[in-house]
């Protein structure tokens, strides 16, 4: 059901874990739906300089999250605030249909947590 | 994948090469249509009827309460809507338990939207229905009881004898899905008084697409596959003779070592048990203790998901099934660990591990060492795993 792409990133997913002292964090979804992803991220001058995750989740769940934090490490907060959960599975080469609520949540959680940095900054 | 080890014996197992000689025959040497008069048809038809002869003695039923079907959805179905539209004339309640398969449940909705009334049985944490309950539920207009012989989820098995009596006693039909226990179990049809049972082939080392249904002689049941006069005019479609030897073969090899190969089986289980029990922790063993087939192991694992297991195993060259189905929007965990009190989050996490006579215990070992690793690895990468 999952392309070789999907699976590779299931099977050594980057960027798992917690960046430390972040400066941002999104936690979306919830446990008894079967899918909690959360999002830290480090911000230098504008820029996501790091990006880590935690899943609860599905093998579709774990890839998008992996592969959404190395997609918006070096991304402007502005660029990665239009990183849609289609650029994702462009990425990853495809979802099967029931599995693109994955990818939401991936979009979802960092732009939460983008807006969480703002709102520790005052903004 | 250098290894390869198949724990889903409750999908699925392999055919017997015996039974597969068995069945070669009748592709293309005697391939008559078993209701041709001619000698080719009449070829078949004597293997249709050796077939059902084998099964009827083996259940210890009459062969005329022997029905080839599909398999158990077909069995279902037939038995819950064919028997309930037979008898509907003495009323529209039937009595079902929380935990059957799908097949059962949507053949309920069914008979719902047609005006029938469903009761449904709850379970305990063990997932036995209650007998107590059970006659509580049991009424004037109530028609036909159907409880699954053992769950294909986490293996209970439900006290069949004391409902069949029960049911005797009130005048009202039993059927029984009996597709997981059948493989395990030496089931006597007049011994445990059920009215009606499905059973598949390929449960037990025989072919896909072929199933018994046994409905005891005097009991109504209405056909729902209409056109042909197979199977004495009750269900329709060109006879699969094949599958019907086949299922005949593979239900008589079962049963000649039944002791033997549950034992086995068990020996495997329990050792798997014990070992991911007393070495991971936040693991929660599903289903009764001792009332459960052989094979069968359902563990929920806290913090994770089903699926990551599933196809974390997967690429370690291990086939197990998990109790979560993640599909759009609408992620519902398992109804049967829901029925017996696991909480949403749990369920999520769950796997039903189905052991088979040609695991080793050197598999067992192996798949144990992996799951600790896999487990131990989907926790670091859980936001709700703090350990």
């Amino acid at each position: 059901m999952y392309n070789e792409k999907v699976m590779e990133a299931f099977k050594n997913p980057k960027n798992v874990g917690e960046v430390e002292n972040y400066d941002g964090i999104g936690v979306v979804g919830n446990a008894s739906c079967g899918d909690i992803m959360q999002i830290t991220i480090k911000v230098e001058n504008g820029i996501i300089t790091d990006a880590k995750f935690k899943t609860f989740g599905c093998a579709a769940a774990v890839a998008t999250s992996s592969t959404a934090t190395e997609m918006v490490i070096g991304m402007t907060l502005e660029e990665a605030l239009t990183l849609t959960n289609k650029k994702v599975v462009e990425v990853l080469e495809g979802l099967p249909p029931q599995k693109i609520h994955c990818s939401v949540l991936a979009e979802e959680a960092i732009k939460k947590a983008i807006e969480d940095y703002y709102s520790k900054q005052g903004k | 994948m250098e290894k390869q080890i198949y724990l889903d014996h409750a999908a699925t197992t392999a055919v017997d090469s015996r039974v597969i000689e068995k069945m070669l025959p009748y592709f293309s040497g005697v391939y008559g249509n078993a209701s041709s008069q001619h000698f080719y048809g009449r070829r078949a038809q004597q293997a249709l009827d050796e077939a059902r002869d084998t099964i009827a003695s083996l259940l210890n039923a009459q062969p005329s309460e022997i029905y080839f079907t599909s398999g158990g959805t077909e069995g279902d179905n037939w038995a819950m809507k064919g028997i309930a539209l037979a008898n509907q004339a003495k009323g529209k309640h039937i009595i079902t338990t929380v935990i059957e398969h799908p097949a059962m449940l949507a053949s309920c909705k069914d008979l719902e939207a047609l005006g029938f009334e469903i009761s449904y049985l709850s379970v305990d944490k063990e997932g036995r229905i209650s007998l107590e309950e059970l006659k509580s539920l049991i009424r004037e207009d109530t028609i036909l009881i159907s409880c699954m012989y053992a769950n294909n989820e986490i293996g209970t098995i439900q006290p069949i004898e004391e409902i069949a009596q029960i049911a005797k006693e009130k005048k009202v039909l039993f059927f029984t899905d009996a597709v997981q226990a059948i493989p395990y179990m030496n089931i006597d049809v007049k011994k445990v008084g059920m009215d009606a049972m499905a059973i598949s082939a390929h449960k037990f080392n025989g072919p896909k697409g072929v199933g018994v249904l046994y409905v005891r002689n005097g009991v109504k049941i209405k056909s729902i596959l209409s056109g042909g006069h197979q199977e004495r005019t009750k269900r329709g479609g060109t006879s699969n003779v094949a599958g019907a030897v086949g299922l005949a073969e593979a239900l008589r090899l079962s049963r000649l070592n039944l002791e033997e190969n549950n034992a086995k089986i068990k020996m495997l289980r329990d050792h798997f048990v014990k070992r991911v029990s007393e070495e991971i922790p936040y693991a929660y063993y599903n289903g009764h203790k001792e009332l459960r087939v052989p094979s069968n192991a359902d563990f929920s694992f806290e913090f994770i998901e089903g699926e990551s297991i599933l196809f974390s195993l997967d690429l370690e060259g291990i086939a197990v099934s998990s109790g979560s189905a993640c599909s759009s929007g609408s992620l519902e965990p398992s109804h049967v660990l829901l029925a017996i009190g696991v909480d949403e989050a749990l369920a999520h996490g769950s796997i039903r591990f189905s052991f088979g006579k040609s695991n080793t215990l050197e598999e067992v070992d192996f798949v144990v060492d992996k799951l600790k690793e896999i487990i131990s690895r989907l926790r670091m990468m859980s936001p709700l795993f703090k350990g």
